[in-house]
């Protein structure tokens, strides 16, 4: 076991699938000698080559499909487009291609292609380099979307991700990257589809994913310091979602909060919100409540940024209001 | 004389005869309402799937447009699974779930039919990446249009192509119409294969309605890719014998060049190709029969098909 860092967890991840699948290798800008622009793919070039670790043009659309073709040849490929703002540039290789791929054919043809991504605010890089863009990914049949929130997850998920038939979403976090958390030796795969009680409770339940996880849990400090005991259900996967983990939870605690840092309107938080409803609703004793990011593009300046997300004690307001 | 064998010669006509009559019957068949939705016939086209496709080997790829018919029926798709298929039955190719602008058959190497113009172009190179790493002397065919021609993704797939030198070759269609807006609309260059030249690659422009001439002019291409050294660009020139699709009767296309390019019909090119080779009448009616009976058969077997089962749709659906 090591204490080491979210990014180098992604790059171990990466490393041990190339060095178990001849088949896996890594596309991207800048990945090559640069190591990629949050080190993720740091030094792998040296040890793959780069007929492995390939460089690209600034060719979000074509190389993306590029994985889609490589894919269904029987290739693993792990395509990282560096800002999610930018996979719109490819919007028609994702969404028109590889996620109906499969289904077009009759099941003659799998996809099985990694899109390693990341988004969030909070480095002031402003409106085009800060969305969560889940949501439009989530709406997808045919992809697969994963949001680790720890080294641990990252590592695993990744792993079970580059090994999975159908195209994935891996939704990295600017703000995790250099975060540090437990990662054993060896192989330690998280199957996807599979959400993590992140901190156990009774009195309400707050389902989360990615960055926000680190801000639910404080607030769940700080409530528990009001004698409030709150359960933090970690979704890691939003495509298969596990369900039945919120709806468990929600039995047992009867309250339940959503936080995305997405913008709330049209986010993930409204579909599960929905979700419990229709099949927990005599379950809950009070409404469902949402705390996600603010209709609004990204502002530069630090304040007004830091306002369009959900902070610690938005969130344990939030529960407040339902007790 | 051609330096085509005669059994080649009776096979590549075979061939476009096949996708001429699949299509005639095809269109049929949609106006007995049999087919729904779109249909986009290969008429007037047949030569540069059968020129190209002639000269590749079984285990190599080809990827396709909206207008796909043709290139599958080259590449040895079956004329009843193919029916069977626009008929949306069980029995088609894509278990009915993908229809005429999404024919595809993995066993055949055939990638796809695809209904975003332009959308293959990039699978394609990736394809080409993926031979790469296995190390194989394969090669990939990216059909597309002039259309498609204007598209981004063609631009950079180009580029992509090269810098990697990876084996693709892309074959430009080039039938005048991206729908009904003519190509000078479009493009102020005549030959649309001189943008190889941006992108550092060779390309030229052929006549594409003889499938011979289309054939030979393969053997560069394909040495080139095999050989490790990258992608080319072969522009054929060609004219639709209709509208964009079964519902467009083409008024916009001027009376004059559809007598022009029809005159120079490429399944007559064809046929003449093998009188000239010594193949004599009866045989050339044989492969007729053949494809008559082909023909028969695939409406018979796309009409008596089953639908495919609602309870299994659902079942997949929930899975996803």
């Amino acid at each position: 076991m090591a204490v080491i860092k979210y990014r180098d967890a992604l790059r171990l991840a990466i490393k041990e699938e190339m060095e178990r699948d001849p088949m896996v290798f890594c596309m991207g800008e800048g990945i090559g000698e640069r190591g990629g622009s949050y080190k993720v793919t740091d030094k792998l070039v040296q040890q793959f080559g780069k007929d492995r670790i390939i460089d690209t043009p600034l060719s979000e659309a074509s190389f993306v499909g590029m994985g889609v073709g490589a894919a269904i040849l029987g290739t693993r490929p792990i395509i990282e487009i560096l800002f999610i703002d930018f996979a719109l540039l490819a919007m028609d290789q994702i969404v028109n291609q590889a996620a109906k791929y499969r289904f077009m054919s009759g099941g003659q043809g799998r996809v099985p292609m990694v899109l390693r991504t990341q988004g969030g605010a909070g480095n002031s890089l402003a409106a085009q380099h800060s969305q969560s863009l889940e949501a439009l990914y989530y709406h997808i049949p045919g992809l697969k979307v994963v949001m680790p929130s720890t080294p641990f997850d990252a590592k695993g998920l990744l792993k079970s991700s580059i090994r999975d038939d159908d195209p994935t979403l891996f939704i990295e976090h600017k703000l995790l990257y250099q975060t540090e958390g437990d990662v054993p030796d060896g192989e330690t795969l998280i199957a996807l589809g599979k959400a993590d009680l992140k901190r156990p409770g009774t009195d309400v339940t707050i389902v989360t994913y990615s960055y926000m996880t680190l801000a639910c849990l404080a607030a769940a400090e700080v409530l528990a310091r009001e004698g409030v005991s709150v359960e933090v259900v970690d979704l890691r996967t939003l495509v298969p979602m596990d369900i039945e983990c919120i709806l468990n939870s929600v039995r047992k605690t009867n309250r339940l909060v959503i936080v995305h840092e997405a913008v709330k309107r049209g986010g993930v938080g409204g579909d599960i919100a929905a979700m419990v409803m229709e099949q927990a609703f005599d379950d809950l004793d009070a409404p469902v409540v949402r705390v996600a990011g603010k209709n609004t593009p990204i502002p530069f300046n630090l304040t007004l940024e830091k306002a369009c997300v959900p902070t610690i004690e938005e969130i344990a307001a939030a529960v407040r209001s339902i007790l | 004389m051609t330096g085509l064998s005669t059994d080649l010669l009776e096979q590549m006509y075979e061939s476009a005869l096949t996708i001429r009559r699949f299509e005639q019957v095809a269109i049929e068949q949609y106006r007995q309402g049999n087919i729904r939705g779109y249909l986009h016939p290969y008429l007037g086209e047949e030569a540069i799937a059968v020129g190209v496709i002639s000269a590749l080997r079984v285990d190599d790829y080809i990827v396709s447009t909206h207008r796909g018919h043709g290139h599958a029926i080259a590449k040895g798709h079956e004329p009843k699974l193919m029916l069977a298929e626009l008929f949306g039955k069980a029995t088609g190719y894509c278990r009915g779930r993908g229809g005429s602008m999404h024919v595809a058959n993995l066993e055949l190497n055939n990638l796809g039919a695809n209904g975003i113009v332009g959308g293959g172009i990039p699978m394609a190179v990736g394809a080409g990446m993926a031979i790469k790493l296995k190390k194989t002397s394969q090669v990939i065919v990216s059909f597309f249009s002039d259309g498609a021609a204007n598209n981004g993704v063609f631009h950079e797939s180009l580029n992509l192509a090269a810098i990697y030198h990876l084996p693709v070759i892309f074959v430009l269609e080039n039938n005048h119409y991206a729908v009904s807006t003519p190509v000078e609309d479009t493009a102020l260059v005549n030959d649309l294969s001189i943008r190889a030249v941006g992108y550092g690659i060779p390309g030229f422009t052929l006549d594409g309605n003889d499938a011979v001439m289309i054939h030979q002019a393969m053997e560069e291409p394909l040495d080139r890719a095999r050989g490790g050294n990258g992608p080319s660009l072969i522009e054929c020139k060609t004219f639709r014998h209709g509208g964009h699709h079964v519902n467009d009767p083409g008024l916009y296309m001027p009376k004059d060049k559809l007598e022009y390019w029809r005159s120079r019909d490429p399944v007559d090119i064809l046929r003449s190709r093998l009188v000239d080779s010594g193949v004599n009448g009866e045989e050339i009616e044989l492969i007729d029969a053949r494809v008559e009976k082909t023909m028969e058969e695939a409406v018979q077997f796309a009409l008596s098909s089953p639908e495919p089962s609602l309870e299994e749709f659902l079942r997949e659906a929930a899975e996803m």
